[in-house]
């Protein structure tokens, strides 16, 4: 970098890749947050794309976003940011109001002819002044470039044109001094297959580098802290790979074969999409005929002796919820994954929201108990995956796994763990001895031992049936039922004795706590650090075991004057809590809008509960 | 029977009592079903039993084998998990007309198309007996039931047709009462590698008694009915009199001997040839005029699903050689902090 260049050092910066869907801008987005990851930053991204696969090219709807943000310490893709790339005019459009007053605004001018101003519904020739835009705009003939940089490359037009994506990242990696060798190697890994391809990437990337290079003096440039992370070995994960991959620990752990059945939904399928590929390492997935097929042949596989999961969203749970109770009454270990979406019915698909929490605990017929757990972010699915999992085959049960858009999508630098880092997972599987009866059960976990089948003395037969406390038989005697529901319930109590108790984080001793559960503890845990730093503290707990709650939660909540849940939903985690602790006094921060919070909302609304 | 056999049919049978009506079709079936197990010699503990829910569906309780009584409709996709998870387990599935094509149909079709190597039997008895009586999808045009007042309005499916339609590899009839036959097609059909479907005609004593009764009454039956075997000569009546010819792209009936044919006029039956266009014509017949085909009609290998699942795992597992899941992390992209 040269001295004549503005440098500004920053804890973190928040950048937005964004054009038309087809503009690759997931690519662009993921290869700077892999480079950055690679120097030590903390990463936290956020792909916003839409519902249709290819609206019409330069129109609002068709606009594909890609946030990430980066720095020393970042638990969220911030609120808004500092560099904003947009493509085109609709790009601009759909993102200026998440560009923060004062940042820089990177546009290819070649994109903003007239026809294109009216594909994105502007009414006048000056976009910018229309759209009030307080920015640094930098308007670069990205297309012209590109073109130019590729003139002698032999390729079509078409094919010239796809590079434009990689030409803005070269002038991004730029700004922000990223050298340019890992993304270069990056490309060659994306496009091994295609070495002309490869060869064209890489030269648009140096030439965006060079070309910030050149036009440095009107814009500044940044230089980003680094965190002092955990020694290791780091890799670039999204929460849909780290709840696949979580699911494969457990598999080593426990030695039992990992199985799914599945159907594509948004925004689940990447958990099938990678797990589908792990055939490599001996994992059985299944696209199934439908949802319930899903989550059906996963009962089977499981009653069969595997680790079974089956992977969906809201919709799907609730084509799955029979199977769940088969998988209730039958004592049979599942892993039910939820990555939520907007809802109800098809909603917002590829939205984020913290909707299906109720549909979890309680969307069953009979009195039908099962494990709900969360993951906090996209790394945090991997260990909620394994925890699931391991819950799960412990203890017989079913284990919803409640994920969502946000987190499933979203990704960071995942340190892989050692070999022998993660517990041994230790399933009650009968191993001869005294006759099998499959009801048999511990009498302070209520767990019942696992008849492998193949297993010979330990042929029995399960089902949805009532059965027999003692002997597993069918019964439909009064009072063994209420037995046998008591015991379901118990058993799943139960497991709050397996699981690590609630944390405070931040200001333990202030008066008001803030709350959260699942994918917003990004947003959340900011959110109490930023009214710390404002002089107005709050203690944070974040929820990671809904059912059972963590067994210091009536404690822990109970020492403050004031418990403040928020959540993207409208109150189902403060009703849930209230219903279990009448005595506390819940306020809700709450929003249902498809979108992640926004740290400075939160700040806002703690503010007027204070 | 073998006399030598590991083991015998009392081995398969649990002691608990049988609850069906006195008199139910399922008790022959059951009663076949654990002769055809000892004749296959598999280990009960080898063996799983998985059934929907309805009257045919109470089938695994009877069984001394690992069975699974599981929700309505949803058998065929708990086997298909099973089988896959477990392709060393010998799976039968047991479902009803109502269990299997009704709320269960997609499963079905599904399960067939994928050729999984499970043995589904079809207990079909044309009526809701679990829900006392109302009509299935297997229920003729017209059946009046509880739910069907004034007859039904709706055509019925004939179960061969879909297994076909699934492009099916095996598909093979029999009668509750004709016990031979269904020991003989259960054994052909566990032997069979694919998903197997064996629908048997069985009576609703309760709710629709003798609705099968215009084919498989005795005076009757020889002549409504016939018993086809690979290899043989598709011949049927008290003394083998009629037999089955070509008539153009169709089948017809006729008494060898009689109009200037001969048995060499008559078909031989080929269950293995790939080509369904056959076999399809012989599972429409309907006993009115052409007898009920009974017997293994169809009966053709072709890849297994669970086996080529477990072919794709070896292949790339032996090309990528990852022994574990740090071990195909650490093969990506990944970076070192110290």
């Amino acid at each position: 970098m040269t001295d004549k260049t503005e440098v500004k050092t920053l804890d973190k910066v928040v950048v937005r890749f964004s054009g038309d869907s087809g503009d690759g801008m997931q690519l662009a987005g993921n290869i700077f947050t892999n480079v950055s990851a690679g120097l030590g930053n903390k990463v936290s991204t956020f792909p916003d794309y839409p519902a249709e696969v290819r609206a019409p090219q330069g129109s609002l709807s068709g606009v594909s976003g890609f946030q990430v943000s980066v720095g020393a310490d970042v638990h969220t893709p911030g609120d808004l940011c500092d560099v904003l790339v947009a493509m085109n005019p609709a790009a601009l459009k759909q993102n200026a109001k998440a560009l923060r007053p004062g940042g820089v605004a990177i546009v290819d001018i070649d994109s903003f002819k007239e026809a294109d101003l009216r594909k994105a519904l502007f009414a006048t020739d000056e976009p910018f002044k229309e759209l009030g835009l307080d920015a640094q705009i930098v308007e670069v003939p990205v297309t012209t470039l590109t073109k130019a940089a590729l003139a002698d490359s032999g390729m079509d037009n078409k094919s010239i044109l796809k590079c434009r994506n990689i030409f803005a990242l070269g002038l991004v990696c730029w700004l922000f001094d990223r050298p340019l060798e890992a993304a270069v190697n990056m490309l060659r890994g994306k496009f091994a297959k295609k070495p002309a391809v490869f060869e064209a990437n890489s030269k648009v990337l140096q030439a965006g580098y060079d070309y910030g290079h050149n036009i440095h003096a009107s814009v500044s440039t940044y230089r980003i802290e680094s965190g002092e992370p955990v020694p290791g070995v780091y890799t670039d994960i999204n929460g849909n790979t780290a709840t696949a991959w979580g699911f494969i620990a457990a598999s080593e752990r426990s030695g039992r074969p990992l199985f799914l059945g599945s159907y594509p939904i948004t925004p689940a399928t990447d958990i099938l999409h990678e797990l589908a590929k792990r055939k490599d390492l001996g994992v059985k997935a299944l696209q199934m005929e439908d949802e319930i097929a899903g989550v059906c042949s996963a009962i089977g596989a499981s009653y069969a002796g595997d680790l079974a999961v089956t992977s969906t969203s809201g919709p799907g749970l609730a084509l799955k919820s029979e199977g769940i109770g088969l998988a209730v009454m039958a004592e049979l270990p599942l892993v039910v994954v939820d990555v939520q979406r907007g809802g109800p019915s098809t909603g917002l698909p590829t939205k984020t929201e913290q909707t299906d929490l109720m549909q979890a605990l309680y969307g069953r017929n009979g009195e039908s108990p099962v494990v709900v757990v969360a993951p906090s972010t996209p790394t945090d699915c991997f260990t909620m995956a394994f925890e699931a999992s391991r819950i799960a085959l412990e203890h017989m049960t079913p284990v919803i796994l409640l994920s969502d858009a946000f987190i499933g999508n979203g990704s960071s630098a995942w340190r892989v763990p050692e070999a022998d880092e993660l517990p041994v997972i230790k399933a009650p599987v009968y191993e001869g001895g005294e006759g099998y009866k499959p009801y048999d059960r511990d009498p302070e976990t209520m767990v019942r031992q696992w008849g492998i089948p193949g297993t010979p003395g330990a042929e029995h037969r399960l089902g949805g049936l009532e059965k027999d406390f003692e002997t597993g038989a069918i019964s439909i005697d009064p009072a063994n039922h209420e037995r046998m529901v008591e015991a379901r319930r118990r058993k799943v109590e139960m497991v709050a004795y397996d699981i690590p108790e609630l944390k405070l984080y931040d200001c333990p001793d202030a008066d008001t706590i803030l709350v959260g559960w699942g994918g917003t503890y990004g947003h959340l845990r900011t959110a109490a650090q930023e009214l710390a730093k404002e002089g107005r503290p709050v203690a944070f707990a974040h929820f990671n075991y809904i059912n059972p709650l963590p067994r210091n939660t009536r404690e822990v909540l109970s020492r403050f004057k004031r418990v403040i849940v928020a959540e993207l939903n409208s109150g189902m985690f403060a009703d849930y809590l209230q219903s279990k602790f009448p005595e506390l006094e819940i306020k809700r921060i709450n929003k249902v809008q498809g979108q992640p919070f926004l740290v400075g909302e939160v700040v806002a609304k703690v503010k007027e509960l204070l | 029977m073998d006399n030598n056999m590991t083991f015998k049919p009392a081995d398969y049978k649990n002691p608990q009592p049988v609850r069906w009506c006195p008199g139910c079709g399922d008790h022959a079936i059951l009663n076949s079903l654990h002769k055809a197990m000892a004749r296959l010699g598999v280990p009960p503990s080898q063996t799983a039993v998985i059934s929907g829910i309805g009257c045919s569906s109470r089938l695994p309780y009877y069984m001394a084998t690992y069975g699974f009584h599981t929700i309505h409709g949803r058998a065929a996709a708990i086997a298909t998990g099973f089988k896959v998870a477990r392709p060393d387990m010998t799976v039968w599935q047991i479902s009803g007309d109502g269990d299997g094509l009704a709320i269960g149909g997609n499963h079905f079709i599904h399960a067939v198309r994928r050729n999984v190597d499970i043995n589904m039997l079809l207990f079909n008895n044309k009526i809701y007996g679990l829900t006392k009586g109302q009509y299935s999808p297997t229920s003729a045009r017209g059946f009046v039931s509880k739910s069907s007042p004034y007859g039904t309005t709706e055509d019925p499916f004939i179960p061969a047709e879909l297994v076909f339609g699934a492009r099916g590899n095996f598909f093979a009839r029999s009668i509750d009462v004709e016990l031979a036959t269904t020991e003989e097609v259960l054994v052909a059909a566990a032997t069979h590698k694919g998903t197997s479907v064996v629908e048997v005609l069985q009576n609703c004593v309760i709710f629709n008694n003798g609705i099968h009764n215009p084919i498989t009454d005795r005076e009757v039956r020889a002549d409504r009915t016939i018993l086809l075997r690979h290899g043989q000569k598709m011949l049927f009546g008290k003394n083998n009199e009629k037999g089955l010819v070509r008539d153009g792209f169709l089948l017809k009936a006729v008494t060898v001997g009689e109009d200037g044919y001969t048995m060499d006029d008559v078909l031989v039956h080929d269950a293995h040839t790939p080509s369904n266009f056959l076999h399809q014509q012989l599972a429409m017949m309907d006993g009115k005029e052409l007898p009920l085909a009974l017997g293994v009609i169809r009966d053709v290998d072709a890849p297994v699903y669970n086996e080529e699942i477990d072919a794709q795992i070896a292949d790339i597992r032996g090309r990528k050689g990852f022994t574990s899941l740090r071990d195909m992390v650490l093969a990506g992209n990944t970076w070192t902090i110290d």
